[in-house]
């Protein structure tokens, strides 16, 4: 579904992504881990349109799509979450969902009625919500949501645009590590239901390791290993990055 | 042909004023992220002030009254600029944008009726200096030197902003907040008195500019609003945040108008204007913008 | 069903009381106090179409007067060149249709800014309108303006009537009703997907983006549909004042439509018809009793902005929670 070939990125002299590749399928969870600073959250900008690289070639269900727009990208089905969450500050945490469903649905344009008229739309994001657990808070403003809401709320507007790829930026990080697995768990289930691929930040290795199908590897702009958890673990020269042990 | 020397020399003239109108703009909205609606009503106090002093005192004025009015009018505006920084603006660092415009749009307002309290709400003329410097003779046509006089003062207040801005420590923190207001607070630099001084400084450039023009142009209340509009449209053409930009922008401006005078008689501002649209279709962000 | 839902609620019946009360006005009011209200009226449709911009999109515009102006000359306009048409029904479409035209174009040009530039431009623009209606003088009637005579009303003609009877008779039916029906067109887009969709590229343009609204389109719709109302109040307005001159083009009056939706407060769809109404009877009384207008304005703009951002109905809202909830602790 996926293709990434040869991707480098510049920033001036400085080389961000070095000549980086590898695919997805169709409902894989794929993890990207790294040090930081290896250029992860590059990368995830680069897919979903919000920076355009240097040279190289992003493919999406065959078609080319190393320089389209970020809209383009979002009607073709890639989403994402952001890192520091990125929220509708006075909207209610229904609505901040249901905008999602508005503007895939293509009736973001409907000018008259109002937005509680539209009652499957609306059912939808309660459902969602009820999806990721955050449902008893639908009527709240953002500002009154712990942190870990904030991020599931984040990844559940991401998840409301329907993509078939859905790349999230640590969702975890700011949630107490109690919760960590439950918000895991709910938002595995949910891409799972829907069939969608995903590719997720991560930096908890038992996470990744529990939940991913694959695990890629990125040091200083380039990928070292591709391949299932146990496997890319156990290589030495992961083993080296990630943990720091001298094989 | 010669006519056309003197609408170039003319735009000169013209891009004189706007130049440190636009820089003095351009410096407040650098540093401190606003753009001050009240330059219009700070060029007018330093013309009225300029216009005041001449008409009052230069009956037989020579060329050092001027100055002296000169030095009046920036140093009045700046001290406005002073109390409205402090009074004002400081308040609203923490507020939206928006808020910021509102309070300079309100200071705006405010100034033009003082101005008007203060000077009433007859025209002030101050042709003396303009008359007293008599005329350039360039083949048949006449320059009057009052225009290169003006072109003088504006390239001596030009190089020694930029060389408060190159040379001084203050220049350089004023620099650096310019660019990363962010980074210059965490190297300890204290933003709050600088802003104050940039601000001032911003006003005390549209008080001279305001003082420069009066020999041409009667001071008349709402005067400041049309050089507000067009420093604006100089900086979006030269460029935020640029002084070459500055630069270029208010040539470009001041010949635009200077021909369009003659070619396009009363359609002036929306030739600018026009001029300026295009600019920005194939420059979104301005000539020489970052 | 759930449309109609929404009006079941208390507060319509209330409006819905106010407007029966208005209805007798012209029975009530001398009338140059009901000219005077018809005035508000027409400056409530068009701080509607302002706040449009700046509450739920987050614009704010120093240049609508030129808007209000392109309404206004629009009906003066056909009355000097098309006078055999000069007819409501066809003079308020035409408003509304070269409103459409010039916000069109006004707007492509500001939204494409940064928010900032965005203000100055639409002043600026405004200024460039200004000029160019001064010009102009053979097309325009230059700084002295157009004359506005009375219209026919579908069907019924008016000549050698004068003003005041006109505008206590049917044209204040007329003006109340499209007051109402513009704030209700106004309430059903600001709760619409598309008023939601606005409020988002407010908070968070970046987010906004990648949820897949075009930022920049959906401002420019924001813009028209504010160009719209306020041309629409802009030609409501020139029956009232009988003439129309470059003046409300000028930076002054935009000056003063910003000032009477923040002293009504921007917060609620009210609010700038509360500030509008209240702002022409406060403008006739200071201007009475002192030449420095402007600076009352710029001093009482600086107050709200630092005291009460939020304007009255702001006040009121925060005034009514805090009893609300020493109603609440009270009780518990």
């Amino acid at each position: 579904m996926l293709n990434v070939k040869n991707l480098i990125k510049d920033f001036g002299k400085l080389r961000i992504i070095n000549s980086a590749g590898f695919k997805v399928k169709e409902d894989e969870i794929v993890s990207l881990v790294g040090p930081n600073g290896a250029g992860k959250t590059t990368l995830v900008n680069l897919i979903s349109g919000h920076i355009l690289p240097t040279s190289g070639e992003i493919e999406f269900f065959g078609h080319d799509i190393t320089f389209a727009s970020p809209y383009r990208r979002i009607e073709m089905g890639i989403a994402r979450n952001f890192q520091i969450t990125n929220l509708f500050e006075n909207s209610t945490v229904l609505d901040n969902v249901r905008i999602c469903l508005f503007s895939i649905y293509g009736k973001i344009k409907r000018g008259l009625l109002p937005a509680s008229h539209y009652g499957k739309i609306t059912q939808e994001a309660v459902d969602i919500l009820d999806l990721f657990g955050i449902v008893s808070k639908k009527d709240l403003l953002p500002p009154s949501l712990s942190e870990g809401d904030k991020k599931i709320l984040d990844t559940a507007m991401a998840f409301a645009l329907k993509s078939k790829f859905l790349l999230l930026d640590e969702p975890t990080s700011g949630v107490a590590t109690g919760d960590k697995f439950k918000v895991m768990d709910t938002i595995v289930s949910a891409i799972k239901r829907e069939k969608m691929a995903c590719m997720i930040i991560e930096h908890d290795m038992d996470i990744v390791s529990d939940y991913s199908d694959r695990v890629l590897v990125l040091t200083e702009g380039a990928i070292i290993a591709d391949g299932k958890p146990k496997e890319v673990m156990e290589q030495d020269n992961v083993k080296e990055i990630l943990f720091g042990v001298r094989v | 042909m010669e006519n056309w020397i003197i609408y170039i020399l003319n735009g000169l003239y013209f891009a004189s004023f706007l130049f440190l109108t636009a820089l003095g703009l351009s410096i407040i909205l650098g540093v401190m992220g606003i753009l001050n609606l009240a330059h219009g009503s700070l060029f007018a106090i330093g013309a009225f002030m300029a216009a005041w002093i001449i008409g009052a005192l230069g009956v037989h004025a020579p060329v050092s009254i001027f100055i002296l009015a000169l030095f009046a009018a920036l140093i009045l505006s700046g001290l406005m600029g002073l109390v409205l920084e402090t009074s004002l603006i400081r308040p609203m660092y923490e507020r939206a944008l928006e808020y910021q415009l509102l309070i300079t749009f309100g200071a705006l307002l405010l100034i033009e009726d003082l101005i008007k309290m203060t000077w009433g709400g007859t025209a002030y003329y101050a042709s003396k200096p303009f008359e007293m410097m008599g005329i350039l003779s360039i083949g048949d046509n006449q320059y009057p030197l009052y225009f290169l006089f003006a072109m003088l003062i504006t390239v001596v207040a030009g190089i020694g902003i930029w060389l408060i801005m190159a040379k001084t420590r203050v220049g350089i923190m004023l620099r650096a907040i310019s660019m990363d207001r962010e980074m210059a607070k965490a190297m300890g630099i204290r933003t709050g008195r600088l802003n104050t001084l940039a601000f001032g400084m911003g006003a005390a450039l549209a008080g001279l500019a305001g003082a420069l023009v009066v020999p041409t142009t009667p001071a008349l209340l709402g005067i400041g609003m049309e050089p507000l509009i067009i420093a604006f449209i100089v900086i979006v053409i030269g460029g935020l945040g640029s002084l070459k930009g500055a630069l270029v922008g208010s040539l470009i401006v001041g010949e635009t108008r200077s021909i369009g005078i003659v070619l396009f008689p009363e359609i002036e501002l929306p030739l600018l204007f026009l001029v300026a649209v295009i600019i920005l279709v194939f420059k979104p962000k301005g000539l020489f913008g970052r | 069903m759930r449309f109609i839902g929404q009006f079941l609620r208390p507060k319509s019946f209330v409006y819905l009381g106010i407007f029966i009360v208005l209805l007798f006005m012209p029975k009530v009011l001398p009338i140059y106090q009901l000219m005077l209200f018809e005035s508000g009226l027409t400056f409530a449709i068009m701080s509607l179409g302002f706040n449009l911009l700046l509450r739920y999109t987050g614009l704010l515009s120093f240049g609508h007067g030129a808007l209000f102006a392109t309404g206004a000359y629009a009906v003066g306009m056909m009355g000097r060149y098309f006078p055999e048409l000069y007819r409501i029904e066809i003079l308020i479409p035409v408003a509304l249709l070269v409103s459409l035209i010039v916000s069109a174009l006004f707007g492509f040009i500001c939204v494409r800014h940064t928010r900032i530039f965005f203000s100055i431009l639409a002043l600026a623009l405004s200024m460039v309108l200004f000029a160019l209606l001064v010009k102009l003088y053979d097309i325009t009637g230059g700084s002295d303006g157009l004359h506005i005579d009375l219209p026919s009303m579908f069907g019924k003609s008016f000549e050698g009537m004068r003003r005041p009877e006109f505008l206590s008779g049917a044209y204040y039916y007329f003006l109340l009703c499209t007051f109402a029906v513009s704030t209700i067109i106004m309430l059903g887009i600001v709760n619409s997907p598309f008023g939601k969709a606005l409020q988002s590229i407010r908070d968070n343009e970046v987010r906004a983006e990648m949820i897949g609204i075009r930022v920049r389109r959906y401002r420019w719709y924001a813009f028209v549909l504010s160009g719209l109302f306020t041309g629409l109040g802009g030609a409501l307005w020139s029956f009232v004042n009988g003439h129309i001159t470059p003046e409300v083009a000028e930076w002054v009056f935009s000056g003063e439509i910003v000032y009477m939706t923040l002293l009504g407060g921007f917060m609620v769809l009210e609010g700038p018809i509360i500030g509008a109404i209240l702002f022409t009877y406060l403008k006739l009384y200071a201007v009475s009793i002192t030449q420095y207008w402007m600076f009352i304005i710029g001093a009482t703009l600086i107050i709200l902005v630092l005291l009460l951002p939020e304007g009255i109905t702001g006040g009121f809202v925060r005034l009514f929670s805090r009893i609300k909830k020493s109603e609440a602790t009270g009780a518990a």
